[in-house]
């Protein structure tokens, strides 16, 4: 479309992302409340961020939350770009279809069934339920928005160079690290991303496959949620979606400088062969 | 992925066949063989014991163990759910509020990536990040964050009072409307994301061809963009209706007593009631019902793919 906006596409958007932000600057705000009543501004404060670091059960929820998530989204990482590869480039095999079925179908699925399958699953398994069942679970769904995001990715890629470096004699496994990985590599790391805050956030198929010892925050927030809001959960969300938020912005720092170093390589590949 | 863009191969080295066998592995015993699973133990009985549940299969009986424990299946928990009508009004109303919600999720989303689509390009990846952004902030605190706002004290009540709207505090909080207001929130980004992007490949001269030829510009709207923005459209509902339809911590958090839907009644059956073979037929009634919209979604994505590759 090349029209530009006019005053009603400018009021939808002003008014979608007042909708979508605001509710999320209010609960920032919340969490400097002197008050203990979260609808009554008393002034500011930090105390209950000081408060946080005495919740010894808190912080030990939040240290078992970033190890899940760091395992679950680095093991993710490498199956869902591994099936992205199996989608786009392995042709035709049997079961096939099946192949892309599961790696969509979690994407919908709902939480509570991937949640108590996998359960299932651990117990049939015999398995002690805790830190490695979560683990497991979250790597599983997880993989599958991977395989998504490397995927497209995957699509727009000029196949050319890994041809020639292979004509040339460049084993399938070198091929992979030298040329598709750099190449490939910011949607690697969007996916990886998606993995970690994926995981960092799920309530449901951490309840249903947790253990003893494992609580995770999200669990732990939704315990105190139900008893009541409290400017101490208000502070807990503000430090996850700031980390969130910077996390978000410097990746996409990040993919857009590399975007304009290729294109100045390219640029001056270019001119040295004019 | 079309079969057109799929290239053949007829020789597979070993290599290839383990890089295909990884992530298919790790789908079928993680992803298919659950299913399974929740099956057979949706044809078990609830029994005191570790896990709460008969016949299990024991291997070490051989075949004969396993027969006679198949032999031991029953359909009662199904019918049970026939029984008992807490169950199909919990399915019928999560059907229903998962559509209302899609609906009123469409009709704010689409301003939205209408106006995306239309603004200048340099604004559009600034435009995108924002609407991505609280994709990524936790599911839990967006959710937790309403409650603070609906409440009968809350932000929203206390804003109205002062303005002198309303006399006495609206009563939004605990209500399906709660719920509507949770998932439409929660789920906006899945539905504009599609939509935008297939109103930004449309042709702009299509519009200015009609506009020349006199339509006026509503009529413009109704005859060309919106048809041409339909998959994207079917893409965005899919995304919010199916799992808004087994949404549990929406209706749990913002919802009341009498919000039935059917992921919180498998939660409660499973974690209050400790009934293990009943939320596995809960489970398994609730994927054939959204086996069809999941088959749905998976042939538009893979049209959207051949069209895009």
């Amino acid at each position: 479309m090349t029209r530009g906006p006019t005053w009603f596409n400018i009021t939808s958007l002003v008014a979608g992302f007042s909708f979508l932000y605001l509710p999320i600057l209010l609960l920032v705000i919340y969490s400097f409340n002197e008050s203990r009543l979260v609808t009554v501004w008393g002034g500011f404060s930090t105390k209950w961020y000081a408060s946080l670091l005495q919740n010894d059960q808190l912080l030990d929820a939040a240290w078992v939350t970033l190890r899940v998530a760091f395992a679950s989204a680095t093991l993710a990482t490498i199956i869902g770009t591994i099936a992205a590869l199996v989608l786009v480039r392995s042709g035709r095999f049997v079961g096939r279809s099946l192949f892309s079925g599961m790696i969509f179908a979690p994407l919908v699925m709902p939480e509570v069934i991937l949640g108590l399958s996998l359960l299932l699953l651990f117990v049939a398994m015999d398995y002690s339920r805790g830190f490695w069942t979560v683990m497991l679970a979250h790597t599983t769904f997880a993989s599958c928005y991977v395989a998504v995001v490397v995927q497209s990715r995957l699509v727009g890629f000029d196949k050319s160079i890994e041809e020639a470096a292979e004509d040339l004699g460049c084993p399938p496994v070198k091929t992979f690290f030298l040329i598709t990985l750099p190449i490939i590599l910011p949607g690697v790391i969007a996916g990886w991303m998606l993995a970690f805050t994926l995981s960092l956030d799920d309530l449901v198929i951490a309840s249903f496959t947790t253990g003893p010892g494992a609580t995770t925050l999200p669990m732990k927030i939704y315990s105190q949620v139900r008893l009541g809001v409290t400017p101490e959960i208000n502070a807990v969300c503000t430090i996850l979606v700031v980390l969130v938020t910077m996390g978000v912005i410097a990746a996409s720092i990040a993919t857009k400088r590399q975007q304009v170093q290729k294109e100045r390589d390219e640029r001056a590949a270019f001119g040295a062969e004019g | 992925m079309s079969d057109v863009h799929v290239p053949a191969q007829p020789k597979r080295s070993l290599g290839g066949w383990l890089l295909i066998a990884v992530p298919y592995v790790w789908l079928l015993i993680f992803f298919l063989a659950p299913f399974l699973i929740v099956f057979k133990i949706s044809l078990s009985q609830v029994a005191v014991a570790i896990p709460p549940y008969v016949p299990t299969f024991d291997l070490a009986e051989g075949w004969n163990g396993i027969w006679d424990s198949v032999s031991e299946f029953s359909f009662e928990n199904y019918v049970w759910l026939t029984e008992d009508d807490l169950y199909w009004k919990s399915y019928l109303s999560s059907v229903v509020i998962a559509a209302i919600s899609t609906l009123l999720t469409l009709i704010i989303g689409y301003p939205i990536a209408y106006g995306m689509a239309r603004s200048p390009q340099s604004l559009r990846p600034t435009l995108l990040m924002l609407v991505i952004l609280p994709f990524w902030t936790s599911f839990l605190i967006r959710v937790y964050a309403w409650i603070g706002i609906l409440k009968n004290e809350g932000l929203l009540n206390q804003l109205l009072l002062t303005l002198g709207v309303i006399n006495e505090p609206l009563v939004i909080m605990n209500t399906n409307i709660a719920v509507f207001i949770g998932i439409v929130y929660s789920y906006l980004p899945f539905l504009v994301l599609p939509l935008y992007a297939s109103l930004e490949r449309l042709d702009g001269s299509l519009l200015e061809a009609a506009e020349d030829l006199g339509c006026p510009p509503w009529k413009a709207f109704w005859k060309i963009t919106v048809p041409l923005s339909l998959p994207g459209v079917i893409a965005g509902c899919f995304l919010v209706f199916i799992p808004a339809v087994g949404e549990f911590v929406i209706p749990d958090l913002l919802g009341g007593s009498n919000t039935l839907m059917i992921g919180k009644t498998l939660w409660v059956e499973f974690f209050n009631n400790r009934d293990w073979p009943v939320s596995s037929a809960v489970a398994v009634i609730l994927l054939m019902i959204l086996v069809v919209p999941i088959v749905l979604f998976q042939n538009q994505q893979q049209k959207m793919s051949e069209r895009e590759g």
